[in-house]
């Protein structure tokens, strides 16, 4: 049995989402005495690689050359379905963040399967992969069976965890797949950001903030916490925050360690896109506002007066 | 410039589900079904794209049972100008619904087809990718921009980091994000007009599937929370909690 993990960086770093992926994975490998397979495309390949020999991986290849240099992913996710081909993988793998997802199912497609998408547990019973995955934006978890052959699962950040184990072997293989889409500029926005969906740390805001200026106090709390800042439906229809901040069934479904979850009352489509994160705190001065019911920790109170108050403590300690 | 979309009717993301008896889907007798939020933002483009170079078409299409006919009214109303239905009583898994929609398409031909980022119900991301393997189109999923001029596409979408550009040929096959667009409501003429619009119904070609579901659960209930006190002074616990408690700081 071969397991093949579609490894995701960007500027020579690896990201954490694709480690507990491969951790997953050598997991599964190890009670089936199984192989696993790390593939990393791209410019930059081999660099990323060599900060990631002893995360799980039995193989690494490394897949370089000019015709994925300005290639849009789907050169990446041809290059990834040859690998699986030719190694006759029983599954692939991968982080299901939005880059991931986007390469995984690509990969599907030209092998003709399905993704068993944004898991958030995997197990082999009787000869098939059994997923657990939340739908309707956690609202219900449906549990099904893998029947393709191979199996392609996607599992959701901050679901699997990151392991140690003995040093990889390294392939270098060369690049012949190449997309008619070229990516022809990159625009560099602000500073780098950490992508919701993977964040470990979410402080979001609904229109308890008042106004969006008062972001900056999210902003400058979620930085001390080395997260992102989410936002609420409202506030990101009102224009006061990107769409790609939006956290809720019509937005991103995120599931960090801890969500702070600030002037947000609670709407149904909000709830069930948060709702799966593992710690959740609220702070709003209505303590009927739904929120409260799937909060871990909840302080009803004015967040103008708790936020700064909270991250001037927070720098007290965490210093 | 002929130009497909493909859509989904979903449940109205307000709704709180019901669990059907059977253990593996929902109850949908009191479901208020919508377009899937993110196929109008698609559907939307294409509208504007067919206004902007004054001529061509825009058809949807869409898998499922015949009822869904109502939502692909609202979709003609919106100004789109007729509709196919495959028809599927059946559940299907993201491949099966792929295939039956490339079944649609590849008898077609389109210049451009646009799906949504992701339904907002099994949100796999997936179909459009699938389609677009299946048929050998590329694919770009969660655009944020988009020009056509002379059979050539310039994709612009939110990347970590910055905007990426993506430009090349037609026919391509695009998932829209919600940046795109904010998508109009439809007028009372264009509703009256889309009673007479055609909807095809066809069979649906779906195959195998790849995924068997075995149960539709709710959600495990959350564990008890509480509230830790009431203003500033609630601040020193809550730290506390935190840090001893959940260990998440």
């Amino acid at each position: 049995m071969k397991i093949i993990v579609w490894i995701e960086f960007s500027h020579g770093k690896v990201k954490s989402a694709s480690l507990e992926a491969l951790g997953s994975a050598r997991t599964l490998a190890e009670s089936a005495s199984g192989e696993v397979i790390a593939v990393l495309c791209g410019p930059g390949a081999g660099q990323a690689a060599s900060s990631m020999m002893t995360a799980g991986a039995h193989r690494i290849v490394t897949i370089e050359g000019e015709s994925l240099s300005n290639s849009h992913v789907d050169a990446i996710a041809t290059e990834v379905a040859q690998l699986a081909t030719a190694e006759s993988a029983s599954m692939l793998f991968a982080s299901a963040t939005s880059g991931g997802k986007e390469v995984i199912a690509l990969t599907a497609g030209s092998l003709g399967t399905a993704v068993a998408a944004d898991c958030i547990s995997i197990s082999h019973e009787e000869d098939a992969y059994c997923i657990e995955r939340p739908v309707y934006a956690g609202k219900a978890i449906l549990r099904q069976k893998v029947v393709s052959d191979p199996a392609v699962i996607s599992l959701r950040p901050n679901y699997g965890k990151q392991i140690e184990r003995e040093a990889a072997t390294v392939t270098e293989q060369q690049s012949t797949a190449e997309s008619v889409l070229k990516r022809s500029e990159f625009i560099e926005g602000s500073a780098a950001k950490v992508e919701l969906t993977e964040a470990e740390i979410i402080v979001s805001g609904g229109r308890g903030l008042k106004k969006p200026e008062n972001f900056a106090l999210l902003e400058s709390l979620a930085d001390l916490l080395g997260g992102a800042v989410g936002a609420s439906r409202v506030v990101v229809d009102a224009g006061w925050r990107p769409h790609s901040d939006q956290v809720g069934q019509t937005g991103k479904t995120v599931s960090p360690k801890l969500y702070i979850a600030v002037g947000i009352s609670g709407a149904i489509q909000h709830l069930a896109g948060m709702s799966s994160s593992r710690t959740i705190v609220a702070i709003n001065k209505d303590a009927a506002a739904p929120i409260f019911q799937v909060a871990t920790y909840g302080i009803v109170g004015d967040l103008f007066e708790v936020i700064p108050r909270l991250e001037s403590e927070l720098r007290a300690v965490l210093q | 410039m002929k130009i497909a979309v493909c859509m989904k009717r979903v449940p109205d993301t307000a709704t709180r589900l019901s669990f059907a008896s059977d253990g593996t889907s929902i109850d949908t007798s009191e479901v208020q079904w919508v377009i899937s939020p993110y196929d109008e933002y698609a559907i939307e483009e294409a509208l504007r794209i067919r206004e902007q170079h004054g001529e061509g078409t825009v058809t949807v299409v869409c898998v499922g049972p015949e009822s869904s006919t109502k939502e692909l009214r609202k979709a003609l109303g919106m100004g789109v100008d007729d509709a196919v239905l495959a028809t599927s009583d059946e559940p299907l898994d993201p491949i099966q619904t792929a295939r039956a929609l490339a079944a649609v398409l590849s008898k077609r031909g389109d210049d451009l087809i646009l799906f949504g980022r992701q339904s907002v119900d099994s949100q796999g991301a997936q179909v459009g990718a699938l389609v677009a393997r299946l048929l050998g189109h590329p694919f770009v999923n969660d655009i944020a921009a988009m020009t056509v001029t002379d059979g050539k596409v310039r994709i612009e979408r939110e990347v970590e980091g910055g905007r990426e550009v993506i430009e090349g040929p037609l026919p391509v096959i695009v998932g829209a994000d919600k940046s795109l667009n904010e998508p109009r409501y439809p007028k009372l003429k264009e509703i009256m007009l889309a009673k007479k619009k055609p909807i095809e119904t066809v069979p649906c070609d779906a195959g195998a599937p790849s995924l068997e579901t075995i149960a539709l659960t709710p959600p495990p209930p959350r564990p008890e929370g509480r509230i830790i006190g009431e203003g500033p002074e609630a601040v020193e616990e809550l730290i506390r909690v935190l840090r001893e408690e959940a260990k998440v700081i």
